[in-house]
């Protein structure tokens, strides 16, 4: 195979990067077009062969370790007895409550993994007291939902820790920035809550994986139910927060009514991430003739805003929705306001009763923390075991082993039944979740804000790959 | 939406965010014009204000008593930061100045956030003043209505401690020359205390009565500080009628483009701060030479 050539005159090159770091970083961006033609050849190679190389990996592998040259933080991450896993998210601003709870979904997923706790054996059955024989650490900063603020402390992660995995977003703008620089920086990244259909369509990158549910797939999943339960030719309100996850959102749930039913977007009121005082919005709302308020904003924002359309007389006037449900939305503004309300979500505690890992990961989680986990830590928690189980199937943390693994596109655990994830743009087929928000007297304990209606398969509610513009980029 | 019914009811809202920004600007522009300090921390007294009163509400339950609370808070940080570290600022370059107040501004909002973490906390209005009050053109909350004449009452007791008072007297003299009222024989020092403590109050009081409105989390202050520059450039440095000027212009101007596209409120916004700064340099109604 003449993709040794390549392979030997990297090995010249590993050696002499060997000896200073900055130097073996020259190395690397030398090696690139070596690796880049190797990559094509192997996948050639695997074409052709097929069978013959995956099963001969005891021995063909031992020889590409060897081979391999250095990549991001490979093999400098996982050298020592522990690896790093650095978690970007918003402990202050107006995602800082979601980002609190998803936290909680990454450090309870790592405390499995390095336990080997039921639950993560089921999700990644080769964890076994942490990964390849190492113990996971999370390391985790504030990123106040900003995409500089996140990067900063990623790079700074890199440079401390060698972390091996990058997660946290909340804010799709920040998810979009570290997509970018997991590509640059050659690191795995898993982006936390990130509704935006960019960070898996025109923003996808290959070092990028998203477990989440996005705004086309709620609006492919509550727009049905919509238009079941009020009728067509309605007339509605947008609020949207101005960045990728608002507009993309807002875009999808609209394309879906306008074209499937015939509705109208009187207007959409458009706010900076932030906003306090909605009532210029409101009233334009107020004065526009919509019957409905679909509300996209998210976090504080949602809370903020759900609140003041109240106060302002259009909550009940209008018919509220929530396209994207956010984590402690009815707890925060109550039930009077959420009771009736449809939301789309990836998760809610009830589910328990019809998935025993979502019963397994509810119970530790309450046990931990004393609040049942809404949506945001169930996400963290699950792409978490999912990383794990990839690194562990590929037997390797060498990027672009991991990187295949998930491309495979098996199919999966997780907490709501078999998923799996798609290689043209690495976004995980899994199901929505459409709920109802319950009134106050139906509420059969503190938390119990949302009565599950349906369960809608990813598969029907999912875009074509390339319907968004996904182009992965290489993996070396 | 662009009818005369939703016309009305944005110049209504302009109306009411004008009040509120007056007030807070009215704070920044006396102590700017007496001390000369451009005060970075004022948004983190807008901010201390509302947890100060949100502290005293959870414990007393009164809105009247978290007013008060909120209030006189603000007013003992700013006259203790005044004597502890302001003053050895002024005759120090401006840059320095602004360094400390910047400094001080991210201690207070950090503090707070030490002690009350990041969430966002309620306070309720009243209970007198809770619901929807219908005007005709539109339902609006009743504690917004409210708040307008609270805000209105407040500018004029500045208004007449200012204009009124013999402490008002020297303290507009120190705004246009505070070496002439210091070789006058009055201690200049102990006005600019005094200043400094009611620039913060009146920031403090905003922060307390606009918290029902809102919540309070330790970065609202951070947004409102921008606002509060645009309408001291848009009134004049030093002018207490500017700043209520400035503060209602700055209103209607975010209300009624928002009628048109709410992405466009600050860009016009500035565009006016701009207008203002070639046309007329020191504000609509500010003096040339206080500084």
């Amino acid at each position: 195979m003449s993709g040794f050539d390549g392979n030997g005159r990297r090995k010249v090159l590993g050696a002499v990067a060997a000896a200073t770091k900055n130097e073996a970083q020259i190395g690397l961006a030398n090696a690139t077009p070596p690796v880049a033609s190797r990559r094509r050849m192997l996948r050639a190679g695997v074409g052709a062969a097929g069978v013959t190389l995956i099963p001969g990996l005891g021995h063909v592998g031992w020889v590409y370790a060897a081979d391999k040259a250095p990549i991001g933080t490979w093999p400098a991450g996982s050298q020592g007895s522990t690896v790093y896993i650095g978690a970007a998210v918003p402990l202050t601003g107006t995602y800082a409550v979601q980002g609190e709870d998803e936290l909680k979904g990454w450090q309870l997923a790592v405390e499995h993994i390095n336990t080997s706790h039921e639950l993560m054996k089921k999700l990644a059955p080769k964890v076994d007291k942490g990964v390849l024989g190492k113990k996971v650490e999370l390391v985790s900063a504030d990123s106040a939902a900003k995409p500089n603020q996140g990067v900063q402390a990623q790079q700074t992660f890199i440079n401390q820790k060698k972390v091996i995995l990058m997660t946290g977003s909340t804010s799709s703008a920040v998810a979009v920035a570290l997509n970018k620089f997991a590509q640059r920086e050659k690191i795995l990244y898993m982006p936390g809550i990130s509704g935006s259909n960019d960070t898996t369509g025109k923003d996808c990158v290959r070092y990028g994986f998203r477990q989440g549910f996005y705004g086309e797939m709620a609006a492919n999943a509550i727009g049905p139910i919509l238009v079941k339960n009020f009728g067509k030719n309605r007339k509605a309100a947008f609020m949207t927060p101005d960045y990728t996850y608002g507009h993309t959102t807002t875009k999808s749930v609209n394309d879906y009514l306008t074209e499937k039913a015939g509705w109208t977007m009187v207007t959409n009121q458009v706010s900076p991430l932030g906003t306090q005082d909605f009532s210029q919005y409101l009233t334009n709302i107020a004065n526009s003739g919509a019957d409905f308020l679909i509300n996209v904003n998210w976090g504080r924002d949602a809370v903020l805003s759900t609140q003041q359309a109240k106060q302002f007389g259009l909550i009940p006037k209008m018919t509220l929705v929530i396209p994207y449900q956010i984590p402690f939305l009815a707890k925060e503004v109550g039930p009077d306001l959420t009771a009736g309300v449809f939301a789309a979500t990836d998760f809610w505690w009830t589910l328990e009763d019809r998935f025993p890992l979502a019963k397994l990961f509810v119970e530790s989680f309450r046990k931990k923390y004393g609040y049942r986990p809404e949506w945001g830590a169930e996400n963290a928690y699950v792409s978490f075991a999912h990383w794990a189980r990839m690194v562990t199937e590929a037997g390797s943390f060498y990027p672009p082993d991991v990187i295949r693994q998930f491309e495979k596109g098996e199919t999966i655990p997780s907490l709501l039944g078999d998923v799996h994830y798609r290689p043209q743009d690495h976004q995980c087929v899994r199901p929505v979740v459409i709920v109802r928000g319950k009134a106050k007297k139906d509420m059969k304990n503190n938390e119990d804000f949302w009565e599950v209606l349906e369960l809608v398969a990813g598969e029907t509610v999912i875009q074509a790959p390339d319907a968004f513009g996904c182009k992965l980029g290489e993996d070396a | 939406m662009i009818n005369w019914a939703n016309f009305i009811s944005q110049c209504f809202n302009g109306l009411v965010l004008g009040a509120l920004l007056a007030l807070i600007s009215s704070g920044l522009t006396i102590i700017y014009g007496t001390l000369g300090v451009l005060n970075l921390a004022h948004g983190a007294m807008f901010m201390l204000g509302g947890y100060a009163g949100w502290v005293a509400w959870s414990h007393t339950g009164s809105f009247v008593v978290a007013v008060i609370a909120g209030s006189l808070f603000v007013m003992v940080v700013g006259v203790v930061t005044e004597r502890l570290i302001i003053r050895y600022f002024y005759s120090r370059p401006p840059e320095d100045q602004l360094l400390v107040t910047f400094g001080l501004g991210i201690v207070f909002v950090e503090a707070v956030r030490f002690f009350f973490g990041s969430l966002s906390q309620r306070m309720p209005p009243p209970e007198a003043l809770v619901g929807i009050t219908p005007l005709g053109f539109m339902v609006y909350p009743t504690y917004r209505l409210a708040l307008l004449g609270i805000i209105a009452v407040a500018l004029l007791v500045l208004y007449f401690v200012l204009y009124r008072t013999r402490i008002g007297m020297i303290v507009r003299a120190g705004i246009e020359d505070a070496v002439m009222v210091d070789s006058l024989g009055i201690n200049v020092y102990r006005v600019f205390m005094l200043v400094f403590g009611i620039g913060a109050m009146a920031a403090g009081f905003a922060g307390i009565v606009n918290a029902p409105v809102v919540s309070i989390a330790p970065d609202v202050g951070d947004a409102i500080l921008v606002q509060t520059f645009v309408v001291v450039v848009i009134g004049g440095v030093g002018s207490f009628t500017g700043a209520v000027l400035g503060g209602l212009i700055a209103g209607e101007i975010i209300s009624i483009t928002s009628m048109f596209d709410p992405a466009y409120s600050y860009v016009m916004l500035f565009v006016a701060m701009t207008l203002v700064l070639v046309l007329r340099p020191h504000g609509l109604l500010g003096t040339a030479g206080r500084e």
